[in-house]
């Protein structure tokens, strides 16, 4: 009876989550895998097509999705020197912010603000500010002589570079994060390694570093996952700065990221089916990569220390 | 000479970061020929352009539907979130990290692998459920009523860290597992409560891809990061108003970064140092 009555207690308490567990995440989850297998506009039936939809995405067979290797391109692309980017620009500031001075928490107000920012708004004045002809930046960079300025969001090949700008301005949360971090590393470490000699080169390498894993692995996983879904910042500077909303990806499709594309076929294109078998791929890639991560993080994640983790 | 270099970098920075700020206040004060023009200090200063966006686009509307969800989600993830960290954290029973582990497989999930369904659940006449929730604010507010995995996360790491004892000689006064809540934990939790409405508030404040996906074909639904994400494509609205009204945006959102920004860091902290 009173085992009973505890269960009883614990499923009360947890029926928030469970129902919302199955309505909102089990069951969408599972019609997402049965559409990804039909064809689907939302005006007939979906029609079941079996692995067809898998086909197309990768190009087994007569037909190939034209834009599913530049979605991957382009998100493995912002991935790879996006997140890199803002860990080392969040170590170097924290550092700085770290080392005991005077105004270390007027700069870190300061640095932290814009990470609450809607991307929303982030993205329009980064595209007024980017725009080539009229913007702040080309209007600087043009003053210098020999300097080219680029296009930005008006060309293909630039437009990727400009997010990462507009990505760095958002770092802040990451900054407060690793200041914490350096903030638990036991001084007599840095004491010691000085006894033997070591210079500011080492004690970061062989102290500062390792001690840090912990929160670059944090950092890294989130940065990966958010890497995945990006979609604001792209969507909205590829739309204002084209001027249309059609068409997603602009220019030329180089913002066309993964989870844009999901949404063109969905929302756009209302090809709904599709649209599943890419989330779903999405969702497969996104399960293997953390999986990847934890596994090796026992190679290069030293725990213990100051951190609690 | 040292400590002169890393104040120049620090400066340098903090110029890079305010830059655009600036810029938006300064181009939301100019007239919309200017803001077209390389000059940068307003000539004349439109103050009348944080009135005129009002009249020229229903940002009042904009605004309600963004306070209705922003606030009615974040009663919600903390009515639904608290007794559900509790259970992970402060009643003991099998399987208790096994079910934990899903709560935190839930993080990582991306939205858009669910909001394809969820849009064809919600969207009349396509299911069973006959459910008509496309086009209105429902789709973003009902499942905050239903648990969070982020916010259970970050509650559970919390209460954690109060001493069972507490709880303890409580249950030694006859109290239940309802007055142990009501009378220590929550008492005890007031900033991580605190970070978890926050957090949840600004991130519904600032949310775009489940406005766009739910209400994105009803504009008096519209909240104000969809609103302005489509003023310069679909209304040609100007640039000295879109500022503006960007401004008005996040004004709410950088009063409360100024007025609790302890609470933010420690949350930030407690997820990412301590997680």
């Amino acid at each position: 009876m009173r085992v009973l009555r505890h269960y009883g207690l614990v499923l009360l308490l947890l029926s928030p989550w469970i129902i919302g567990f199955i309505a909102f995440t089990s069951v969408p989850m599972a019609l997402s895998l049965y559409y990804s297998f039909t064809h689907y506009d939302l005006l007939n039936p979906p029609r079941f097509l079996g692995l067809d939809n898998y086909r197309y995405m990768f190009g087994i067979g007569p037909i190939q999705d034209p834009n599913f290797k530049t979605a991957v391109y382009n998100t493995l692309w912002i991935i790879v020197f996006g997140v890199p980017l803002r860990i080392a620009f969040a170590i170097g500031t924290a550092m700085l912010l770290t080392r005991p001075r005077r105004g270390t928490n007027y700069y870190r107000t300061l640095y932290f603000m814009p990470s609450v920012a809607p991307r929303v708004g982030v993205a329009l004045i980064f595209v007024y500010m980017f725009n080539p002809a009229t913007g702040p930046i080309n209007q600087l960079l043009n003053s210098i002589p020999g300097i080219n300025a680029p296009l930005w969001f008006y060309d293909p090949s630039w437009s990727k570079p400009a997010l990462l700008v507009m990505g760095l301005w958002g770092v802040g949360d990451a900054i407060v994060i690793y200041m914490a971090g350096l903030l638990n590393i036991p001084r007599q470490l840095y004491e010691a390694i000085s006894i033997e000699g070591a210079g500011a080169l080492q004690r970061f390498r062989y102290i500062t570093l390792p001690m840090l894993t912990p929160v670059i692995f944090f950092t890294l996983i989130i940065g990966i996952i958010d890497g995945f879904q990006y979609f604001d910042q792209a969507f909205v500077s590829g739309n204002v700065a084209s001027g249309q909303s059609q068409v997603l990806g602009k220019p030329q499709n180089s913002l066309l990221f993964y989870s844009l594309w999901i949404y063109q076929n969905a929302f756009v294109n209302f090809n709904m089916g599709y649209a599943c078998a890419l989330a779903w791929v999405l969702f497969l890639a996104t399960m293997v990569v953390t999986a990847i991560l934890l596994i090796t993080s026992k190679r290069w994640v030293h725990y213990g220390g100051g951190l609690s983790t | 000479m040292q400590a002169i270099a890393e104040h120049s970098v620090l400066i340098a920075i903090s110029l890079a970061f305010l830059l655009p700020v600036v810029l938006m206040i300064l181009t939301a004060l100019m007239s919309d020929r200017q803001a077209l023009s390389p000059k940068l200090i307003p000539d004349p200063w439109q103050w009348g352009n944080f009135t005129k966006v009002f009249s020229e686009i229903p940002l009042w509307t904009y605004t309600r539907n963004t306070a209705l969800y922003a606030c009615l989600s974040t009663v919600g993830v903390l009515v639904s979130c608290v007794p559900v960290a509790y259970a992970f954290s402060r009643v003991a029973w099998r399987g208790r990290n096994v079910v934990f582990l899903l709560v935190l497989s839930a993080i990582m999930l991306p939205t858009q692998v669910t909001s394809v369904s969820l849009y064809i659940i919600f969207a009349r006449d396509l299911d069973w459920t006959g459910m008509d929730w496309v086009g209105t604010l429902k789709p973003l507010i009902v499942p905050s009523f239903f648990g969070d995995a982020f916010s259970i996360f970050l509650l559970r790491q919390f209460f954690m860290t109060i001493p069972q004892e507490l709880s303890d000689s409580m249950r030694v006064d006859g109290g239940n597992e309802w007055t142990i809540l009501r009378r220590v934990i929550l008492p005890l939790s007031k900033p991580a409560l605190a970070a978890v409405a926050l957090f949840n508030f600004i991130y519904a404040w600032n949310d775009f891809y489940n406005p766009l996906v739910y209400v994105g074909e009803s504009p008096n639904h519209w909240t104000l990061s969809l609103a302005l994400s489509s003023f310069r494509t679909l209304h040609h609205v100007q640039w000295n108003l879109t500022m503006a009204a960007a401004l008005i945006f996040m004004l709410p959102v950088v009063v409360i970064f100024f007025a609790a920004q302890r609470v933010f860091i420690e949350g930030v902290t407690l997820t990412g140092v301590k997680g």
